[in-house]
């Protein structure tokens, strides 16, 4: 079966959607991503939408599903590239994006989660007395 | 004049459901819908052709152009002949699924489209209409 392809880029790990996904296809990332975080202990995880034309309530839910399990897994999550009139359209259709984070581009959103990510190092860090 | 029917599609797995919202936006974009108007087009028909999938036991999707005076617009029907819907006004509202859904698709559907009919029969079937002017 086809599936999307997850690079790891240093301690992150990217994923860049390109095609229209089909419901399984969008399942079997969320279980590649899971096992990716696990293998190459991530901290973080930067998804690309920039491609997508389209995001509809169930790929909304998968967005917001990756984002749950990778910080259950101790990894943060951006969402990065979401089209003007995409995201017009998911606050029509009443989708909330509460807890999933973005960013207008790749490049703003590696940056940003090299900040989230060292802020939570050092917050995590043992305090020296 | 009666509205010209541009296509019927089958509808039965979640690929479907890809193949006939891309047909959809093809369309709209034929008859010069701006980029919003054919994304919240595009994201309905996602929702309603997904809902006879998982609901209805899949179905059919008619897609046509309909005119109004100088008005041009998309139409598309959605019937199924699943289970169908006890109660339409709660399926309508935002937040319930009969399953583990977001309770969205329909209510948002409607949001995103100019003119929503929805019939349904329990035993028999659900018949969806939607209506998008450019
Ligand atoms: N074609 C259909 N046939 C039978 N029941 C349907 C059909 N479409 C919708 N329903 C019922 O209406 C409910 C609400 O549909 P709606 O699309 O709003 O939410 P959902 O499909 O459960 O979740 P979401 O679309 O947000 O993923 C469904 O859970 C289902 O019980
Ligand atoms: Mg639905």
């Amino acid at each position: 079966m086809e599936r999307i392809p997850i690079l790891k880029m240093g301690k992150f790990l990217i994923v860049s959607i390109q095609v229209d996904m089909h419901d399984e296809l969008a399942l079997a990332l969320q279980e590649d991503l899971a096992e990716q975080i696990v293998k190459t202990r991530a901290k973080g995880v930067l998804i690309d939408i920039s491609s997508l034309n389209l995001v509809d309530s169930f790929t909304a839910r998968i967005l917001g599903n990756m984002t749950a399990m990778a910080r259950l897994l101790d990894a943060e999550t951006l969402v990065v590239g979401m089209r003007p009139a995409v995201a017009m359209t998911l606050v029509e259709l009443g989708v909330s994006l509460r807890g999933i984070r973005t960013a207008g581009n790749a490049e703003k959103g590696m940056a940003l989660l090299e900040a989230i990510v060292a802020q939570q190092a050092k917050s995590n860090a043992p305090k020296s007395t | 004049m009666p509205p010209k029917v541009r296509d019927t599609f089958t509808v039965r797995s979640d690929h479907d459901v890809v193949t006939v919202r891309q047909k959809a936006r093809q369309l709209a974009t034929e008859l010069g819908f701006s980029l919003v108007n054919q994304t919240k087009l595009v994201t309905a028909v996602s929702e309603l052709a997904r809902n006879m999938v998982v609901w209805g036991g899949g179905g059919t999707v008619r897609m046509e152009i309909v005119k109004n005076g100088a008005l041009q617009g998309v139409r598309l029907t959605f019937e199924d002949h699943g289970r169908g819907i006890p109660d339409i006004e709660q399926a309508m509202k935002d937040g319930y699924s009969g399953g583990s859904g977001l309770g969205l698709g329909l209510g948002g559907a409607k949001r995103l489209v100019d003119e929503f009919d929805i019939v349904s029969r329990v035993g028999k079937g659900t018949r969806v209409t939607i209506t998008r002017w450019k």
